[in-house]
Formats: structure tokens, C-alpha cells, sequence
């Protein structure tokens, strides 16, 4: 239903500022080349998306994950101290990260969920602070290789895909502190209603 | 140095698959294969949101919708071009891949505004619909102070993503 509002949004304000500005010709001309550019990018990224995701498998099939779930584990310990005394939890919420880190969608996702339903258990449908934790440390994306931002990148004719990395790094690090952070200080403040 | 990051990974990955004597070839193909299938689901999706995101540049929006918000922009120091990326980033990811995808072609891929738009996609995750993912399957309806401090992740995202591009690049 979101993407439903989203795009009835975008074509109302396109309508609307057309409407001001006078660019009605403009509009109705964007709209063709709009779906073509559609097909151009799912074919200049199609590539690299298939071959990302044979590497994901790969990644999955050669215990990449649980090799760096171990190093995770005493970082864990600090963020989320229940872990400390739930085995299947920590290994949960450790092979979530690694997936994440690793670009795995598809296997980072399900082991998020069962950590989250272990979390949430005795909780009557309110999170509790570590799920709300958990929560942001997934929507704040911690990605070591940014595949399809790079294909993007090569599509449009650049040599050097992957200078972003230190950038996005960076980026990441911040963001994901930036939201631990909140979630500190917002579970001393927030109102339990 | 990060050069070397991703063809290390791939040969890493291969090795290792190779050590536990299973066949590297055949899962790097079924992987590719889901990957088309991937590809294949996204494609309608990226040409209604690509159709979106033409007719929003097209007729003006996207500058009215940066000009007003230029001000708040300029104080955080993230260029007020990428107001629409912002706006998009935590709904939907393939319309924020639509959308950044514009703003490269248009500004040019290693400008600035090229940059940060690429800094900004691989580093911000679709804030919304992961939340709605983990409390659905974890059966929570008070989501308490999760989407605030997600927001906050994601707001800091956009800015440092800004800094570090025009810092280090």
C-alpha cells in the first residue's frame, strides 16, 4: 500500500508543478522516456546484480559468516547484554550482522527475524530496548561492498566504482553509532505509556 | 589498498569453497540465476518509478521541492540537490535507486553531487520497511522510540555522507 501513496505523490506533485510552472509539453514527454530509463537501468545494473548474487551464495556456502560471527561475539556482549546469557540469541544476532556486512540480503534477514523473536518474547507486543536496538542497527546499514551502487557507478562511465568504500564506510559507522546512540538516551527519556 | 578488497573477497570466497570440496562453479551459477530472477522482479518496478522520477525532474518539482528546502540543506552542509534522494531514502529503496540513478546521470558521476549520492545509497538502508519487517514478524505493535532513533541513523547517514565526499574525495 506505501508504494501506492508514494507514487500517486510523485505523479500528483509532478502534475502540480507542472500546472505552475507551465510545463505540461515537458511532462508528457517525461513520461515516455522515463519508462524507458526504467529498462536502462535495470539492464546497466543487471550484471553486476547477477553476479553479486552468485558471490552472496558463495559467500554463504563457505561459512564466511560464521567465521566473522566469532570476532563479533564480545562486541555483542556490549551492545546487547542478553546475549551474554543466551547462546542461540548471540549466535542470531551475530550471523544478522555478518550477513548485513556482507551484502546478504537474503540470508541476513531470517536470522534477524528469529533473534527479534527471541527478544520479543514476555514482551506483549511492545519492544523492548535491545529489539529497538536491533531494529536500528538493521536499518542503519552497515554494507563492506555496496555491489549495485557501484554497478550504477560503472554505468554511467565511471572507472573507479569502488573509491566510495572509505566514504561509505565512514558513513556507515557514524550512522549506526548515531542510532545506538539515540537509542541510549531516548530509553532514559521515552514515556512508557 | 581497497582496490584489492573485492577481488580478494571473490577469490577468498572461492577458496574456501573449493577447500570443503563442493562445487565453487555450480553455486556462483545458481546464485547468478536467482539473481536474474531478482533482476526480473525489479524491472516493472524500476520503470514506474523511473516514469515517477522523470515526470517529478521534468515538470519543476524537484526544484521547487529543493529550492524550499535548500535553507535546512545548506546549514547541515549536504547538497540541496539530493533533497528528492533524502525524501525517498527510508520509504523505498528501489525508488531511492531510481532517484540517485537521475542524479548521477545528470550531475556526472565523479562530481560532487554524483559522489554523495553514491555514498548516500550504500550507506542508508529503507528505514520504514525494515522496521515494519522485524516488528511484523516479531509480533510488536509499539514500536516505541524505534523510528525516531532510526531517523536519527539515517539523518546522520545523509550529513556525514555529505562531509566525508567533500572532505576525502
Amino acid at each position: 500500500m506505501l508504494m501506492s501513496w508514494i507514487w500517486t505523490g510523485m505523479l500528483g506533485l509532478s502534475v502540480i508543478a507542472a500546472l505552475i510552472l507551465g510545463r505540461g509539453n515537458l511532462l508528457a514527454a517525461a513520461i515516455c522516456q522515463g519508462a524507458q530509463a526504467g529498462i536502462s537501468l535495470a539492464v546497466s545494473i543487471g550484471g553486476s546484480l547477477c553476479l553479486w548474487s552468485g558471490v552472496g551464495a558463495l559467500m554463504e556456502k563457505a561459512g564466511m559468516v560464521d567465521k566473522i560471527s566469532r570476532v563479533m561475539h564480545p562486541i555483542l556482549h556490549r551492545i546487547f547484554p542478553s546475549t551474554k546469557r543466551n547462546a542461540s540469541l548471540s549466535n542470531a544476532l551475530s550471523a544478522n550482522i555478518c550477513a548485513n556486512l556482507l551484502g546478504l540480503g537474503n540470508a541476513a534477514t531470517p536470522m534477524g527475524i528469529q533473534a527479534a523473536t527471541q527478544l520479543s518474547r514476555n514482551c506483549n507486543g511492545t519492544a523492548s530496548d535491545e529489539l529497538c536496538k536491533l531494529v536500528v542497527l538493521n536499518t542503519a546499514s552497515i554494507q563492506l561492498i555496496p555491489a549495485t551502487v557501484a554497478a550504477v557507478r560503472v554505468a554511467h562511465g565511471c572507472t573507479t566504482p569502488f573509491d566510495i568504500l572509505l566514504p561509505v564506510w565512514i558513513t556507515s559507522f557514524c550512522s549506526a553509532g548515531a542510532g545506538l546512540l539515540a537509542t541510549g538516551i531516548f530509553r532514559k527519556i521515552w514515556r512508557n505509556p | 589498498m581497497t582496490d584489492y578488497l573485492v577481488p580478494l573477497l571473490l577469490l577468498l570466497a572461492c577458496v574456501m569453497v573449493l577447500r570443503k570440496k563442493e562445487n565453487s562453479h555450480q553455486i556462483l551459477l545458481q546464485g547468478a540465476a536467482d539473481g536474474l530472477k531478482l533482476l526480473l522482479t525489479l524491472v516493472p518496478t524500476f520503470v514506474l518509478l523511473m516514469t515517477a522520477v522523470t515526470a517529478l525532474r521534468a515538470s519543476g518539482a524537484v526544484e521547487i521541492i529543493g529550492k524550499s528546502l535548500s535553507p535546512v540543506f545548506r546549514f547541515f552542509g549536504i547538497p540541496p540537490e539530493t533533497a528528492l534522494l533524502v525524501l525517498i531514502r527510508p520509504f523505498s529503496g528501489s525508488a531511492a535507486l531510481a532517484v540517485g540513478a537521475e542524479l548521477i546521470a545528470e550531475h556526472g558521476v565523479d562530481s560532487l553531487i554524483g559522489r554523495t549520492v553514491a555514498v548516500m545509497l550504500g550507506s542508508t538502508e529503507t528505514t520504514f520497511y525494515t522496521v515494519s519487517v522485524y516488528f511484523g514478524a516479531a509480533g510488536i505493535q509499539k514500536s516505541r522510540y524505534t523510528i525516531p532513533a532510526a531517523l536519527i541513523a539515517d539523518f546522520t547517514g545523509f550529513f556525514i555522507a555529505s562531509l566525508t565526499v567533500r572532505l576525502l574525495m
